[in-house]
């Protein structure tokens, strides 16, 4: 694991470090688990503290500290935010774009205009209810059109935009009737105003623009939080390679290499392309490819695929496919073709839109013509149609899910969990059956060992052994023992694929396989001299809250299953351990997609949860999917929703608020409709007046906002 | 009625310095980080 993290983290160290004399580069680093004015406080205080830092800034609503005037190296700075007690993850300042939320500025602009154009010609408007006639009410009306015109043509254009886009693609969505409200609104008003007419609904054309501007907003602020977060750098595809010609190598960018060329890759690297081993014999780390926990021995002629770790001795391949040819640009290719199909899925609003835009718009029709046929007055007709759309509350109607989902958004994130997609919860909300990735998701990368019975002599030779080898087992053993002195072992050999030999004080000592020490044990274990093998515990470890998560998963009715790529004892060893009976193991990236697909032909919604890049296709091709904040790049791309924090136990969580998302989300179109069902007959029937319209849609825009809240409540 | 000369102009001149401090407020970054700027008034120093 940590060759693993410090494979991902140098690309950012090397571009940061970039300029000669140490020139001020900004550094990032999301923080997700602060919350208080103590975090803030701490974080600063310590990064200033520190002379290598000129000044370091905490944004408490982004979860991220900006530090300026730096000469530090970031992994430095993180692992110093870490030994404080906070969870770091450094953040790669171009991959987050510019740090200007230009979408957001302009979204507020647009709000600040509406809300001033909205409140004063509310004052305007006041008057003329209160018995305003005449020219005094004209001149009113015609203040409000010099104020409301502009300013609708102004603020509403984010609306007009998006139902232009649904109208030329040929789509229905919640912008198209608010567009065709909004504009009929305020041509009607214009032209009554124009021509002395009794009635102008400027106010309701406004307010409608600001609600529907602040819903915007928000839910542009709690999506840009988890976006710019999910942006964070991990280099799987290493930028730079060693090319090895005749004698002598040189450092070239891995877009140069071609089919044939021969590359040295030291320890602890990535491979950068396909290629075939030239070295004796290579160990490499798969994990983050196909999911496998244990390391995988090549010989001279195999195939190494990019983006394998090598853990042994360096070693050098000769290219076989570069570019667009490796296997892991295979795997990008697949999951582009994994999220097409599902951008097929309708949100709820845009469900309900399809019923509620063709409904309403046909109820202003007959209205419209049932006044022509009654008295026979086109204008009076035309301003009792308007007064139907406006009064069918399109704002509480564009409000009832975007301000639950939201409100759900900004809840999730507290709980460390960044949501992507803004249908994800109505996705996860239907979900039947969860999917876990074993290795990185739940179970560790790697193995841990527990050395408590065993004797200082024990483990000193164990230390001078297990220090030996670079396989996972003897990595997990000296991780075990990071203070012990090694015993003095002479003559250490390894045996691949069962374990080291040596002598020490004249006996011969054995680490390795139980069954090629002689034992009947099938784990690893000791032998010193003639004595009894002992087994050594080396497992693997399971990740934090797992078996919380499961339970709470199996009590909200849900089938589990663990598919991965690993070997079948070691997801045995984690299925028993979690009592989990669905089990698939040795599963290939393209085999889980094609789990996903069968799954789905049979009518089940599946979660996917996975971090591996065998994952990655399964992710995007899933009902809806998570990944955890440690994931490839491109299995968090793929994903719905990060985990920010290393603790499954929350994942429960996610779905019961995604479940009471779409619950509250009914519940706000139908609270919706009930005011219609009020309002629109009245309208119909011609007693509508501006005012009536301001108090509907006032009041129904309050009672939506209001039942969004109770999703606080409700976690 | 003549009082409406004076209260109309009075009422948009303040709205539009509201507007006008808001683009102002919006140019500084003072909405950038709102929650932080809530816990920072806690703080001592």
């Amino acid at each position: 694991m940590t060759a693993v993290t410090a494979a991902r983290t140098l690309p950012a160290a090397v571009a940061h470090d970039a300029g000669p004399g140490g020139a001020a580069a900004d550094i990032y680093i999301s923080l997700p688990t602060i919350h208080c004015a103590g975090c803030i406080r701490n974080i600063e205080r310590h990064l200033n503290a520190r002379d290598d830092v000129a000044s370091a800034r905490v944004n408490l609503s982004l979860k991220r500290v900006a530090i300026t005037g730096s000469h530090a190296v970031p992994a430095d700075l993180v692992t110093s935010l870490q030994r404080l007690g906070y969870e770091a993850h450094l953040l790669d300042r171009d991959a987050l774009g510019s740090a200007r939320d230009g979408l957001g500025r302009d979204l507020l602009i647009r709000m600040g205009v509406a809300g001033f154009a909205m409140m004063n010609v509310m004052l305007l408007s006041v008057a003329v209810w209160s018995g305003a006639t005449d020219a005094t009410r004209d001149l009113f009306h015609m203040i409000s059109a010099a104020i409301a015109v502009p300013a609708v043509g102004f603020a509403a254009q984010p609306f007009f935009r998006a139902a232009w886009g649904a109208v030329t693609a040929g789509r229905m969505n919640m912008e198209l009737p608010i567009s065709v409200a909004i504009l009929l609104a305020t041509g009607q008003s214009l032209y009554e105003s124009l021509n002395g007419g009794a009635h102008a609904y400027f106010d309701a054309a406004l307010s409608l623009t600001f609600f529907l501007l602040i819903g915007r907003y928000l839910d542009h602020r709690s999506r840009l939080a988890a976006r710019s977060a999910a942006r964070e750098l991990t280099a799987l595809e290493v930028q730079t390679a060693r090319r090895v010609t005749g004698s002598h190598t040189d450092e070239v960018a891995v877009s140069a290499l071609s089919v044939g060329d021969r590359v040295a890759i030291a320890s602890g690297m990535r491979v950068p392309v396909d290629g075939r081993l030239m070295s004796p014999e290579a160990l490499t780390d798969r994990s983050f490819l196909t999911g496998e926990s244990d390391a995988r021995r090549a010989e001279a002629g195999e195939i190494l695929q990019a983006g394998e770790i090598v853990l042994g001795a360096p070693v050098e391949i000769a290219a076989t496919a570069v570019g667009e040819d490796t296997t892991l640009r295979r795997v990008a290719a697949l999951v582009e073709q994994a999220e097409n199909s599902r951008s097929a899925y309708t949100a709820l609003a845009d469900r309900a839109a399809r019923i509620y835009a063709p409904l309403v718009h046909l109820l202003a029709l007959v209205a419209f013509l049932g006044w022509i046929a009654v008295d026979g007055d086109p204008r009076h007709a035309l301003n009792v149609a308007i007064a139907v759309l406006i009064i069918t509350c399109p704002c509480a109607l564009g409000l009832a899910v975007p301000a639950v989902v939201t409100a759900a958004i900004g809840r999730l994130y507290r709980m460390g969990m960044l949501v992507k997609s803004g249908t994800a919860l109505e996705r996860i909300a239907e979900v039947d059956t969860v999917i876990f990735d074993k290795t990185g998701t739940l179970s560790e990368p790697g193995r841990f060992a527990d050395l408590a019975g065993f004797s200082g002599t024990e483990k000193s030779i164990l230390s001078a052994l297990a220090g030996a080898s670079h396989h996972p087992v003897s990595r997990a053993v000296a991780a075990a023992l990071p203070d012990q002195p090694a015993a003095v072992v002479t003559d250490i050999r390894e045996e691949p694929g069962q374990g080291m030999s040596g002598t020490s004080g004249g006996q011969s000592v054995r680490f390795g396989a139980g069954r090629w020490l002689g034992a009947d044990f099938t784990g690893p274990g000791l032998r010193i001299g003639d004595a009894p093998a002992r087994p050594l515990p080396v497992e693997q470890r399971l990740r934090d809250g797992a078996e919380t998560a499961l339970r709470g998963l199996r009590q909200q009715g849900l089938d589990i299953w663990i598919v991965s790529g690993d070997a079948r004892s070691a997801v045995e060893e984690i299925a028993d351990r979690l009592g989990l009976a669905k089990r698939v193991s040795a599963m290939s990236a393209e085999g889980k997609q094609a789990l996903m697909a069968r799954l789905a032909a049979d009518g089940r919604k599946v979660l996917m949860i996975g971090d591996g890049l065998n994952d990655t296709a399964a992710l995007a091709s899933a009902h809806a999917s998570v990944a955890p904040a440690s994931a490839l790049d491109a299995s968090r791309n793929a994903a719905d929703i990060v985990m920010l924090r290393d603790n499954l136990a929350a994942l429960p969580g996610v779905i019961s608020c995604a479940r009471q998302v779409v619950r509250l989300s009914r519940q706000n179109l139908w609270i919706a409709s009930l005011y219609n069902l009020v309002a629109v007959p009245v309208a119909i029937l011609g007693f509508a007046t501006p005012l009536a319209a301001a108090i509907a849609m006032s009041a129904s825009s309050i009672s939506v906002l209001l039942n969004a809240l109770r999703i606080r409540s409700a976690l | 009625m003549n009082v409406l000369v004076i209260l109309i102009p009075a009422s948009l001149i303040l709205g539009g310095l509201w507007l006008a401090v808001f683009f102002w407020a919006l140019k500084k970054d003072q909405f950038d980080d709102p929650e932080g700027n809530a816990n920072r008034i806690l703080m001592d120093d």
